[in-house]
């Protein structure tokens, strides 16, 4: 049966069409337009249905996905939807940022042979399908524990955490420090890659199903943790308080005028609708020769918003070669696509000054990759003498982040690693405190939208764990920090 | 939604407003600052703690009408209320019995001076202050300061009120006649502090400052506020608002506050061809 379904020719992956390359360069509307119902349909009838399927084990939420497929192959668009709702809260959202190449789809049988089947389309399609058809219906309340449990940060994993939290009947509130909840989601990602609508039905969702949801509540300043675990009655809390404070490039000139953290960049452009000044009321500067540095998600997101902002030239500054670039394969193409100039293999060295505080160049070095590093892979190191300068008015390190330390100095007895991030047991994300669990980017360091999830919900789990048990076990994080 | 319970001109200028927010006034301390934003398209602002009542949990906070957003909250009246708010931020001062103190205020400054020169004094400090401004009109809380303090000098630039004189003429004779001053907090423009600092560093005398730099955030997620402090880049957001002053970079200081000073005049001006020259 496997070797007969293997040896017929796999058809063709239905392509989602999008917006061209030279005009979406110039707007922050969707790139991807999504699939039609037909197009959904065909797509998934190229699932094989494999009796052992292997996709599942690669979702770091373990979705039902053949289940799903199968559900769209019979055209119950909906109940597919639900499917997925069973073990993502975020559907929408996971179908557009997750690395599904990685991920499941990495491991779809089709894939040896051909493309994959479009995982990650098809969830896109029937999440968008039932909100924009159905409403987003909310199941029925579960009987109430009478448990209280505070989630901290409203990103991805604070977010996934509270969704299975109050279907275990919990009351649950989520803190935000922000304005608007969704964090990376909503400050981070742009509006091309993720409409900001769609994380506000999401975080809706969310709402409706129970959750309090509370923002401009930054945690650690407007109340402790142990104001919550004690004179607030809360009895868990879970810490998914994300990234943090941008890393700068340490090199003279880094705090001229027009040199901004990806953080701040995106911060504005996506959470502030700077793009949209003076309608809305935050500014930034939109820069003519624009440079990005890193190469991670987050910088092709820099650079591509530069871009739509009406920059003539975005370069993207890496100094290792592309194949050792971070971000996905996708968003690297669609950065091509749109006219980014890699200048790869090229290090930063100082900011040059237009002698009024605002940046007018950036002097770089060329770099040559040799012996491999701790990382794995091959160390840039610089050429003698080929210093070169290149003008700019806008620059964007985009070269990650390290944990701010707002929330957990003032959290007794929560052990931190040496560089900051809290010390947490991966599988739960127990950490040295009783009662309080960590998980996402505050543990690991910054990573993806899906991983946080994953960690949101090994959280809620061992939350629901820790009540019907009272178990603390922190043996595991000894020598860890 | 954050209510003005109180509205009160201090000048044509300069307003304050006493909110309700009952958890942030439970955990303002002076020093602390606060961020607010007025309506859905608003930029977020920080604005400083001016003052707080944990048992009405309000705050009061004071603010010169400078750009678009300032303006636009200068029309908001008792019983209005501003969407978001986000508070107490920043670290807040230190405090301890110092000894002998000097609290400098100027223009705007002096509403954050106030809850800084009551808790010194409440902690047995003899406190000093010196509030400045550049004209009569802009001075307020005079009867506030003269409470805390054993002390009070006031300056104004144009000699309509007090002596004719800028902040660092009667710190400079303060710091010259008592060798016993432990320490000078100064608040106000970047370019009041500057000075205050190049007069403490004559006579080496410890100086705090209040730094107001442009933030979005505010909880150090941006990076926005950098400042220079002894050669290290520090947020103003998380690493202070305060810092020893004498080893500020305040040229960085006003170079970066004017980053936006052309998107701030397109602002403005919007605002006031739509509010018809308000």
């Amino acid at each position: 049966m496997e070797e007969k379904r293997a040896g017929k020719k796999p058809e063709n992956r239905v392509k989602m069409r999008e917006q061209e390359p030279l005009a979406r360069a110039k707007n922050f509307m969707e790139v991807p337009y999504g699939y039609t119902p037909e197009e959904a349909k065909k797509e998934a009838s190229r699932c094989l249905s494999c009796l052992k399927p292997s996709c599942r084990g690669g979702c770091p939420v373990s979705i039902d996905i053949p289940s799903f497929i199968k559900l769209i192959k019979e055209g119950r668009f909906i109940e597919a939807a639900w499917k997925i709702k069973e073990d993502n809260a975020m559907p929408a959202v996971c179908g557009r940022v997750c690395p599904q190449e990685i991920q499941c789809e990495s491991l779809c049988i089709l894939g040896k042979k051909g493309k994959p089947v479009a995982i990650g389309n098809l969830e896109r399609f029937v999440a968008d399908y039932e909100r924009d058809n159905a409403g987003m219906e909310v199941p029925e309340k579960p009987k109430s524990t009478g448990r209280k449990v505070a989630v901290i940060g409203s990103g991805p994993g604070g977010l996934s955490c509270a969704a299975d939290l109050i279907k275990s009947g919990h009351q649950v509130t989520l803190f935000e420090a922000l304005h608007k909840a969704g964090g990376v989601l909503v400050y981070g990602i742009p509006e091309f890659r993720l409409p900001k609508v769609i994380v506000e039905k999401e975080v809706d969702y969310i709402r409706r199903l129970g959750v309090d949801v509370i923002v401009n509540a930054l945690i650690g300043k407007l109340f402790t943790v142990d104001e919550l675990l004690t004179e607030q009655g809360y009895d868990a809390c879970f810490i998914a308080t994300g990234a943090g404070l941008p890393v700068f490039l340490g090199i003279p000139g880094e705090n001229l005028n027009g040199i901004y953290s990806a953080n701040e960049f995106l911060t504005r452009a996506n959470l502030m609708k700077a793009y949209l000044f003076p309608e809305y009321d935050t500014p930034i500067k939109r820069g003519r020769n624009v440079a990005v540095f890193g190469g991670g998600n987050v910088a092709m997101d820099a650079a591509r918003v530069a871009l739509r902002l009406g920059a003539e030239k975005v370069c993207l500054i890496y100094r290792r070669s592309e194949a050792e670039m971070p971000a996905r394969k996708a968003e690297i193409h669609h950065a091509h696509e749109e006219g980014i100039e890699f200048m790869l293999l090229t290090n930063p060295l100082r900011f040059i000054d237009d002698g009024k505080g605002n940046i007018s160049a950036v002097e770089c070095i060329k770099m040559e990759l040799g012996e491999p590093d701790a990382s794995g892979r091959r160390k840039p190191v610089p050429v003698k003498g080929s210093e070169f300068r290149i003008e700019i008015d806008v620059a964007i390190p985009a070269i990650g982040t390290r944990p701010n330390p707002l929330l957990t100095r003032h959290v007794p007895g929560l052990l931190l690693n040496k560089r900051g991030y809290i010390v947490a047991d991966y599988e739960t994300g127990m950490t040295s405190k009783p009662g309080v669990f960590a998980g996402g980017d505050i543990i690991t360091g910054s990573a993806t939208v899906i991983l946080a999830m994953g960690a949101g919900r090994r959280a809620a789990k061992a939350i629901n764990d820790y009540f019907r048990w009272k178990y603390w076990d922190t043996a595991k994080l000894q020598g860890s920090g | 939604m954050f209510k003005i319970l109180k509205k009160e001109e201090l000048s044509d200028l300069v307003i304050l407003f006493e909110i309700e927010a009952k958890d942030i006034a439970k955990k303002a301390r002076a020093g602390n600052f606060f961020v607010l934003k007025i309506h859905e398209q608003g930029e977020r602002i920080p604005l400083t703690i001016a003052d707080f009542d944990r048992d009405r949990g309000t705050i009061t906070t004071v603010f010169q009408k400078m750009g678009k957003t300032t303006h636009h909250l200068g029309t908001l009246n008792e019983g209005d209320s501003i969407l978001d708010m986000t508070g107490p931020l920043g670290i807040h001062s230190h405090i301890e019995n110092f000894g002998k103190v000097v609290c400098v205020g100027g223009g705007v400054g002096i509403a954050p001076t106030f809850p800084i020169a009551r808790a010194l004094k409440e902690a047995g400090n003899a406190v000093i202050s010196i509030i400045g401004a550049r004209t009569k009109e802009l001075i307020f809380w005079e009867d506030k300061m003269r409470a805390v303090s054993d002390e009070l000098i006031i300056v104004t630039d144009d000699g309509s009120y007090g002596q004719k004189a800028v902040v660092t003429t009667p710190l400079d004779a303060l710091l010259r006649e008592n060798q016993d001053i432990k320490l000078v907090y100064a608040i106000g423009p970047a370019i009041m502090m500057k000075f205050v600092c190049v007069t403490t560093e004559k006579h080496n005398a410890k100086t705090i400052v209040s730094l107001n730099s442009i933030m979005v955030d505010a909880t150090g997620m941006c990076g926005a506020c950098r400042v220079e402090v002894g050669g290290e880049t520090k947020f103003a957001c998380v690493d202070g608002p305060e810092f020893d002053g004498r080893k500020v970079d305040f040229n960085l200081l006003m170079s970066r506050q004017r980053m936006y000073i052309e998107e701030e005049r397109v602002a403005m001006e919007r605002y006031k061809e739509k509010s018809g020259g308000n």
